[in-house]
């Protein structure tokens, strides 16, 4: 019979840390699968800082990093500067990169680091206690938004892949989503593509995945598909929204 | 054995720079501040000659971050700021400590706090070391005195970070910064430097992957790692105490300076030696770790210690805890980018050992 699915070699086998429904670890995956798939576990150098997915550095069997909160693409850039062969990545969730990490991010991207940021967005601060992200929706509520995310008091959420797809040093800029296992496998897709940009020299790559918490959403996984399909989509749309000219 | 060449001027934060790439150092991270500009323009011509890197960071926490990305990859790196900058470092440096990484970092400290003025001071000695930022850590201090020293330290500063997998602080004051002199620069030698199995830089064959970190989430791991860390800088306060020590054999009187103020501290020596009176000065080089074992070598003719800093009074604390309430202990300084003065501090001395220190 012939084997349809397995799992990656770079990603060991060992039991994960996440809640039950968690797609953390699908997006994980993702990156294990495209990692043995483009033949590169022995170049890869990945960077991950705090949030809840601070332990991929146990999961992903290549050279880690963990980094301080928002920090990994300035990490990245260094590492990238010593080891212009690598491929380099980070792993960061939405309060790591659209709040404390804004600066990192934005200038990783307009340097046109050579590097693949694999961005985690669950419009929450999940490892915290499911505070409010710069990502929450309007409306959304929150340990810190009870009562729902007012404009008033907490502005609007951000935006990343749009905002970093108008700077000419990002090259290749996409959101997907792993809600369902359609968008799972347009994920990986992406997922591939940045990382083959990044191979070619070709400058800042980033795929925003929206992902789902259940647990401080305070919803069934099930549940947290829906809403993920159903709020996050329309204010967050999915697509290329930057594509190097060859690829 | 390295040969001696002809000697050249140079500006303090351009030797900085030379020496760091003479020690091997091929990256630099920084982020522009005054009273050390003249290192990064240095580097950003420099290093490219020697296929290294120069970049210019959004700010000085990208930089540490950059430099610990770049120590974590098994490089020689280097970056520099002065008071505010080191400030916002001071959460990077931790990490680098915590995952044990070694790095150079330069401040060419101000006058604080705040943004405080950019003249030379010596504000950020506690800062410097007393670990600087947050957890359970210490930063090897270096503090040169000339720009001959900065040559020299710069080697030291690298093979100290690599030796103890730590970061490795050069603190020295705007003045020294801008100041020229000659000096001679050792034949350039192909360095040897250390391997670095623990290097993240790509799996490239090896068994297993390398992991660079900080976090140690089950308390008797951390535990374990902060003794491990106290047990490794006990070694270095063992083995790395460095001082000058100056007319100190029969000094009734001890001056204790650091960097500029004890160059000035000299002067004031000098002058009371001409005038017949027993004084003398402990110059730290090491500032971390502090050179206690230079006070319990005074300690039987020196009948009293004043400490001269360009601040208001820091390094005095350890000063004070290396005498150890043996001997009384004074204090005198001048912050906000003042320079001591010699004829003061002269009159200091002459009060002090004629009894008149209350
Ligand atoms: C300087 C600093 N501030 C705050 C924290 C606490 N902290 C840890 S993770 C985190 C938020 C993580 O949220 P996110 O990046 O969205 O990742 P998620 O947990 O949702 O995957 C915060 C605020 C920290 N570790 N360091
Ligand atoms: S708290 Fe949320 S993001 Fe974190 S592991 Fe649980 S479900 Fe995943």
């Amino acid at each position: 019979m012939k084997k349809v699915f397995t799992r990656p070699e770079s990603f060991n086998d060992i039991p994960m840390h996440y809640c039950p429904g968690c797609t953390h670890g699908i997006i994980h995956r993702l990156v294990a699968e495209t990692i043995d798939e483009l033949n590169m576990v022995d170049r890869a150098i990945g960077v991950a800082p705090v949030g809840c997915s601070v332990f991929i550095y146990n999961y992903i069997d290549c050279d880690m990093y963990q980094a301080s909160h928002g920090r990994a693409p300035a990490v990245a850039t260094g590492v990238k500067r010593v080891v212009p062969d690598g491929v380099v990545f980070t792993y960061q969730g939405d309060g790591d990169m659209a709040a404390i990490g804004t600066a990192e991010i934005v200038h990783a991207a307009a340097r046109g680091e050579n590097i693949t940021v694999i961005f985690v967005n669950n419009a929450v601060y999940a490892m915290t206690g499911g505070q409010m992200a710069p990502t929450t929706l309007m409306g959304q509520k929150t340990t810190t938004t009870p009562h729902g995310r007012e404009s008033d008091a907490n502005g609007y959420p951000v935006k990343m892949a749009e905002m970093l797809s108008t700077l000419d040093g990002s090259s290749y800029i996409s959101r997907v989503s792993v809600h369902d296992p359609k968008n799972i496998n347009k994920a990986k897709k992406s997922i591939k593509k940045a990382f083959e940009v990044q191979m070619e020299n070709k400058g800042f790559t980033m795929v925003e995945v929206l992902s789902i918490c259940p647990t401080n959403w305070g919803l069934s996984p099930k549940e947290s598909v829906k809403w993920l399909d159903e709020n996050m989509i329309p204010y967050y749309p999915l697509g290329e929204y930057k594509v190097p000219a060859e690829v | 054995m390295r040969k001696k060449l002809s000697k050249v001027l140079m500006k303090g934060n351009e030797a900085i720079g030379e020496g760091a790439v003479r020690a091997g150092c091929r990256y630099f991270f920084g982020y522009p501040i005054t009273p050390q500009s003249e290192l990064p323009h240095y580097l950003a011509k420099r290093l490219p000659e020697e296929n290294g890197v120069y970049l210019q960071s959004e700010s000085e926490t990208s930089a540490i971050n950059m430099v610990y990305g770049a120590a974590g990859a098994g490089s020689r790196v280097m970056t520099s700021s002065s008071g505010p900058g080191i400030s916002l470092m001071q959460e990077g440096i931790s990490y680098i400590a915590g995952a044990e990484l070694p790095c150079v970092i330069v401040n060419m400290m101000r006058g604080g706090p705040g943004l405080g003025n950019i003249a030379p001071a010596q504000s950020d000695y506690l800062q410097a070391v007393k670990g600087g930022g947050h957890g359970d850590y210490f930063v090897v201090c270096i503090a040169p005195a000339s720009v001959q020293e900065i040559i020299d330290f710069m080697y030291d500063a690298f093979d100290i970070a690599d030796k103890y997998f730590t970061p490795v602080m050069v603190l020295a004051d705007g003045i020294l910064g801008q100041m020229m002199e000659p000096v001679e620069f050792k034949e350039n030698q192909e360095m040897e430097l250390p391997e670095k199995p623990w290097a993240a830089n790509g799996k490239r064959g090896r068994e297993s992957k390398n992991i660079i970190n900080s976090l140690y989430i089950v308390p008797e791991d951390l535990e374990e790692h902060n003794f491990k860390l106290k047990d490794k800088y006990s070694i270095i306060e063992e083995k790395e105490q460095r001082w000058e020590e100056y007319y100190t054999e029969d000094a009734e009187l001890v001056l204790t300076a650091f960097g500029t103020s004890a160059r000035v501290c000299k002067a004031v020596v000098d002058k009371a030696r001409q005038e017949g009176l027993a004084v003398g000065l402990i110059r730290p080089i090491m500032v971390w770790p502090f050179p206690q074992k230079a006070f319990d070598k005074v300690i039987h003719s020196a009948k009293q210690f004043l400490t001269v800093e360009m601040n208001t009074g820091q390094m005095v604390e350890d000063v004070k805890l290396a005498v150890a309430g043996r001997r009384p202990v004074y204090f005198t300084g001048r912050p906000g980018g003042m320079l001591p003065i010699a004829n003061d501090i002269f009159e200091e001395v002459k009060k002090l050992m004629s009894g008149g220190a209350e």
